[in-house]
């Protein structure tokens, strides 16, 4: 991992999380998942380097294949 | 149907007579792939013999959207034009989310260029341009009704089983292209494998005369419309007031009741109202993207869909055929002629490998996108149009087909020194079709020839005097600011707005060879003889 940054970076990670979780009540399941989908895209153009990205998405996969099977 | 085909029958031929012929190159295939290959190669001096296993052009329109590098290698036989004024010029495509635009996009880059981005013209009106430029052309030997039923390669010569009407013949050539299509015969002949992966979903695909006279329309593509609920459809208008249309219609459904034609019909009025209209031609169709390995087996060369196939959705097929067309012949002649090593096919292989790859690559994308495979990626694809309304951002994710432009080919064995530029036009590349006035046609591929060139920017100074060292296989071509020489030696050419010298990024001394195909082999800033004799020597395989 050369270009993610995954040491602390949040002004305020109470308050993000808080918003984050605000902003899915009362959706059903699959306007939820739109949500995530939309803000996944709208973070990814924020960032636009394709190598953080690609190093973000291999990350967010980490673990999950063991668990899963 | 209202294109009228014209039939034509076998003739007789010196094999049929129990005459021994050796050809130096049998073409098998008489699609636009084959008989670009053949005009090519006449071009270059070279004969050959095309074998074509039916009596006519191309049934249905299948292969459409033209391209403009595909109208640059025609116009080289005189073919572009025709399809120009028979066909449908576009460069809009408009992208629909339910029945709203969500944006459109240009494909038209450069102001100035001959040719447009595409002109939409059915297949079987650009092979009878082509099956006419053959006819016109001595050193082609066209053969109708001669199915190859087997190919057998040997070490210094190829032989074909060929059948006909009046019985079967054997045939033999010093190379044989093969350009017989999806279900390649000469593929099978050599036991190749034909590799690659095959997506579910069908679409259903139909050409429809419509009885009205329909505003014109460039490309249209709609994701979820209220006229075909949650799939995608597509549009695109053709020649002789002839529409093309696509609908997504899933893995489950009954073919043959799809392709009835009132039933197509229901779905086309749907989409360009109620009118009055014929259904020409249909077909059910699922992706493929595959290729061979090689596109090169010893004295068998492969190109178009016999040798990769990809989705239709960004006319990648007939486009790279005509292209692999192009790049095939020349190395071919110049190694028919003696002018180059044989390893020189060789970078065919490469060039056209590399192209089939980039192909695969897009149209497989494109077909992820138009058909997500479960619900995690529907979710995601949702999200990409519904932002896409909105956010700019958003629409460059939207991929309903990237279309077909000339291929660069970035690691071309043949690709000498790419020279420090900064722009212009990249080594591997085809030049641009830019105004360059000269007596030799209007535009700057008009005047170049079936050889190795050197464009030199010499910006109104006198030619470099060692421009003449260089040997008679490579032609200097002098562009200047001001106009151009009217005669003598080396050949020049006007660029007075300056649009050649920004697309070459040119500063006075800049040097651009040019392979006979039209892209660059290799750039400098400053012309060395011996660097260009190299780099020449290089792009032919030495």
């Amino acid at each position: 991992m050369a270009k993610l940054r995954t040491d602390p970076n949040l002004t305020d990670p109470d308050g993000f999380y808080e918003a984050l979780i605000t902003a899915q009540e009362g959706l059903p399941a699959a306007a939820a998942d739109q949500l995530k989908a939309r803000l996944i895209l709208l973070l990814a153009n924020h960032i636009g380097d394709d190598e953080t990205l690609r190093e973000a998405v291999a990350l967010a996969r980490e673990g999950l294949e063991k668990k899963s099977r | 149907m209202s294109y009228q085909y014209k039939h034509h029958g076998w003739q007789p031929c010196p094999e049929a007579r129990d005459e021994t012929v050796r050809h130096k190159a049998i073409i098998v295939g008489g699609g636009p792939v084959g008989l670009t290959t053949a005009l090519e190669l006449a071009a270059y001096g070279v004969p050959s013999v095309v074998l074509e296993d039916g009596d006519t052009v191309s049934e249905g329109s299948r292969g459409l959207c033209w391209s403009k590098r595909t109208l640059e290698i025609l116009d080289r036989h005189g073919v572009a034009e025709q399809v120009r004024a028979r066909g449908y010029t576009w460069h809009t495509g408009r992208l629909f989310h339910g029945d709203r635009e969500i944006y459109h996009f240009d494909l038209q880059a450069v102001a100035g260029e001959k040719f447009p981005a595409f002109v939409n013209l059915q297949q079987y009106y650009t092979e009878e341009f082509l099956v006419d430029a053959v006819a016109r052309q001595p050193l082609i030997d066209h053969r109708w009704q001669s199915k190859v039923v087997d190919v057998a390669p040997g070490n210094d010569c190829v032989a074909v089983e060929v059948e006909t009407p009046a019985g079967r013949y054997r045939a033999e050539a010093d190379w044989l292209v093969a350009a017989d299509g999806t279900r390649s015969a000469a593929r099978r002949a050599l036991g190749l494998k034909f590799d690659g992966s095959t997506f579910e979903d069908c679409f259903l695909i139909a050409d429809l005369k419509v009885h009205a006279a329909l505003p014109n329309a460039d490309r249209r593509f709609w994701f979820h419309p209220s006229f075909h609920p949650g799939d995608t459809a597509l549009c695109h208008k053709q020649g002789d007031d002839m529409w093309r249309v696509d609908f997504q219609l899933g893995a489950d459904i009954d073919r043959e009741a799809e392709k009835d034609p009132a039933r197509v019909i229901a779905r086309a009025q749907k989409m360009l109202g109620p009118h009055p209209m014929t259904v020409e031609w249909v077909s059910i169709y699922t992706f493929q993207g595959r290729r061979l390995e090689r596109l090169r087996h010893g004295r068998v060369l492969f190109a178009g869909d016999a040798a990769h196939q990809v989705s239709p959705f960004g006319a990648r097929g007939g486009n790279s055929g005509i292209q692999d067309a192009e790049n095939l012949a020349w190395k071919l002649a110049y190694v028919i002629r003696g002018k180059a090593p044989d390893r020189l096919l060789d970078s065919y292989d490469a060039e056209r490998g590399e192209a089939a790859d980039e192909n695969i690559l897009l149209t497989s994308r494109s077909t992820r996108f138009l058909t997500p495979k479960t619900a995690a990626e529907r979710v995601f694809r949702d999200a990409v149009l519904d932002l896409a309304g909105e956010h700019p951002f958003a629409r460059a994710l939207v991929n309903s087909g990237r279309l077909s432009t000339a291929t660069i080919h970035r690691r071309s064995p043949l690709n000498g020194g790419d020279g420090g530029f900064a722009g212009g036009v990249a080594v591997g590349g085809p030049c641009p079709n830019l105004p360059a006035p000269a007596a030799t046609g209007s535009h700057l591929l008009d005047s170049l020839g079936r050889r190795f060139q050197l464009l030199c920017f010499a910006d109104g100074a006198p030619a470099p005097a060692a421009l003449v060292e260089l040997d008679d296989d490579i032609e200097p071509i002098l562009v200047t600011r001001g106009a151009a020489r009217s005669q003598g030696a080396p050949q020049s050419l006007a660029d007075p707005d300056g649009r050649l010298h920004d697309a070459f990024a040119a500063q006075p001394g800049t040097c651009y060879l040019l392979r006979p195909d039209q892209h660059v082999a290799a750039r400098w800033r400053r012309f060395d003889a011996d660097a260009v004799k190299s780099a020449r020597d290089r792009a032919l395989g030495y």
